[in-house]
């Protein structure tokens, strides 16, 4: 399968290559011809200002956009050198494999274990003693079975903000996907929580993929190996992608003027 | 202390004086809220007291026991038992609700979750306009429609709880669906995002996390349809039958509490007229248990969600 994204200093397997991606809401232009690799087992952050259409990417990978009528993606995403905008592929097996965390936390309102064995639950898992284990091991890896052991019972609601996200991230792990978007997952909490959920990252980068939007350059900075700056230049207009490379390298010697620029506080 | 004399001084003039006129009515408005506000929780108090005086005594008379337990009605010979009429009303109550549950439920979720907004813009409307249609309008198309169809499969008259059951239903569809309705609608769309992100499909999306989230929210729309079913008297009473006693059949002829008071009012006198307000007091606590319970229900649910 061809494609020309653009090469990073040093090598490594591609979990995700994006080449050429345009993206309409309707008539709206939002995103133009980007094209991105995402390196595997790595976290890549993409920066930038507010509406310059980073959400609107992630969303791409594992195509929650669908479920906006009128918008569509041109160009090619592939997910292990396959097209996740092929007629055939199935969004909802697409989604097993890139799981998602959202800005708000957004546990179902329901018991603790529910939330977690969610997942296993829809692929067909239905013995106790399998979910019961899948359930601690997700708590676990989500540095949150310490504080939930005793009340898996009660309902997601009832924790903290922080501990909220974390068991979505808990929620999501328990699927084993390949990839996990993170969609500004720490602006909604409170900043004990996003050190924690920042140590998660850097835990379980190990194992999966992380793709994490944020507007904290600082967090960009501490968490991403790669880093992406997205700028929408005047409103109205589709968003591009200016510069991608290693994180060190945007934040201390960025190549191009406008990176520059965002990075030091001059706009945004 | 002297900036703020400054600062009145220097703009073009002081702070106006609230007007007597203004304040009047004000007040005058205030007290007409009130008094509207009182009517309404006085109209309850003076038609509980009411149906209280007029029919307490049956109570005494008969007892209390004899008067709800007793299998016979027969006030001619002065026997004033309404267990076959409670029976009557519950049976019509959970029939409807069986068949009307689901079908509303169901509608609530299409709109919700399936139907597009214009599709929506059309469903909506048609579901609340079946609640603005006057019920002796139900009780004609039971009884010209529905009826003859019952009639011909249960191989009877049509007169009885089968035929109730199917005008009820529908006539509590809109009371459900649009409650229901709104229950899924005030679900926050992150958690149907969360639902649909972790792979799951729309039907896995609505039926183990949509409607579980709105479960407490549905309870209440059905024990409002419960209300309104056990209260309704006309469409009931033209396909029921009205005959005040235990059924061999679901599709023998039967009556309720609702439909017994307005056959019995016109004529009934003494102890027989006594007896229907003593039954107006059942149906009154009966409504007013359910709407106690759809607010402890919900109280239930406050407090869990906040742990």
């Amino acid at each position: 399968m061809p494609y020309s994204a653009a090469p990073l200093p040093d090598s490594g397997p591609n979990k995700i290559e994006v080449t050429g991606l345009d993206f309409y809401y309707g008539d709206f232009h939002a995103l133009t011809d980007i094209t991105v690799v995402i390196r595997e087992k790595a976290v890549t952050a993409f920066i930038g200002p507010s509406g310059c259409g980073k959400s609107t990417f992630i969303r791409c990978f594992n195509r929650m956009n669908d479920l906006i009528p009128g918008a569509r993606a041109e160009g090619l995403i592939a997910l292990d050198g396959q097209d996740v905008y092929a007629p055939d592929v199935d969004p909802v097996d697409l989604r097993r494999r890139i799981g998602m965390i959202f800005q708000q936390p957004n546990p179902f309102p329901m018991s603790i274990y529910d939330n977690v064995a969610f997942g296993p639950r829809l692929q067909g898992v239905k013995k106790k003693v399998e979910l019961d284990e899948v359930v601690q091991t997700s708590l676990e890896r989500a540095n949150l079975w310490k504080e939930t052991k005793d009340i898996l019972g009660r309902n997601g609601l009832a924790l903290s903000g922080g501990q909220q996200q974390r068991l979505c991230i808990a929620r999501v792990l328990a699927v084993e996907p390949e990839v996990m978007l993170m969609d500004e997952p720490c602006s909604a909490i409170d900043p004990t929580s996003v050190q924690k959920i920042e140590d998660l990252m850097a835990e379980l980068k190990d194992r999966i993929t992380i793709v994490i939007v944020t507007h904290n350059m600082q967090q960009a900075a501490r968490v991403s190996d790669f880093t992406a700056f997205f700028l929408q230049e005047e409103a109205g207009e589709a968003a591009v992608l200016v510069e991608y490379d290693r994180t060190a390298h945007i934040f201390t010697s960025p190549t191009d003027r406008r990176t520059e620029d965002y990075i030091t506080g001059r706009f945004g | 202390m002297s900036e703020v004399t400054s600062a009145s001084t220097n703009s073009s003039r002081g702070l106006r004086l609230v007007s007597r006129l203004t304040y009047y009515k004000e007040m005058a408005l205030k007290n007409l809220f009130l008094v509207c506000a009182g009517v309404a929780v006085a109209g309850v108090f003076l038609i509980f007291a009411f149906v209280g005086i007029r029919g307490w005594p049956i109570f005494v008379e008969v007892g209390p026991w004899a008067f709800l337990a007793g299998r016979e009605w027969n006030p001619t010979d002065g026997v004033f038992g309404i267990l076959p009429l409670v029976y009557g009303s519950v049976v019509v109550m959970l029939g409807a609700l069986a068949i009307g549950t689901p079908l509303a439920v169901g509608a609530a979720v299409f709109l919700s979750e399936i139907a597009t907004p214009r599709i929506r813009g059309l469903v909506r409307p048609a579901v609340e306009l079946l609640a603005g249609i006057p019920s002796v309008i139900y009780g004609f198309f039971g009884l010209i429609i529905l009826r003859p169809i019952v009639a011909n499969l249960t191989d009877g008259l049509g007169f009885g709880a089968v035929t109730a059951w199917l005008i009820l239903a529908i006539m509590i569809v809109p009371t459900i669906a649009t409650l229901s309705e709104d229950a899924l609608r005030s679900i926050p769309p992150g958690i149907r995002e969360a639902s649909y992100a972790m792979g799951a499909t729309t039907w896995q999306t609505i039926y183990r996390v949509l409607v579980p989230a709105a479960k407490i929210g549905i309870i209440d729309a059905v024990i409002l349809g419960m209300g309104r079913a056990i209260g309704e008297t006309m469409a009931v009473l033209m396909v029921v039958g009205n005959a005040p006693v235990f059924p061999e059949t679901i599709a023998d002829p039967i009556a309720t509490l609702t439909t017994q008071i307005v056959m019995d009012m016109p004529y009934a006198t003494g102890d027989h007229r006594t007896a229907l307000f003593g039954m107006a007091i059942i149906l009154f606590l009966v409504s007013m248990g359910l709407v106690a319970l759809v607010r402890l229900i919900s109280r239930f649910q406050t407090s869990m969600e906040s742990g």
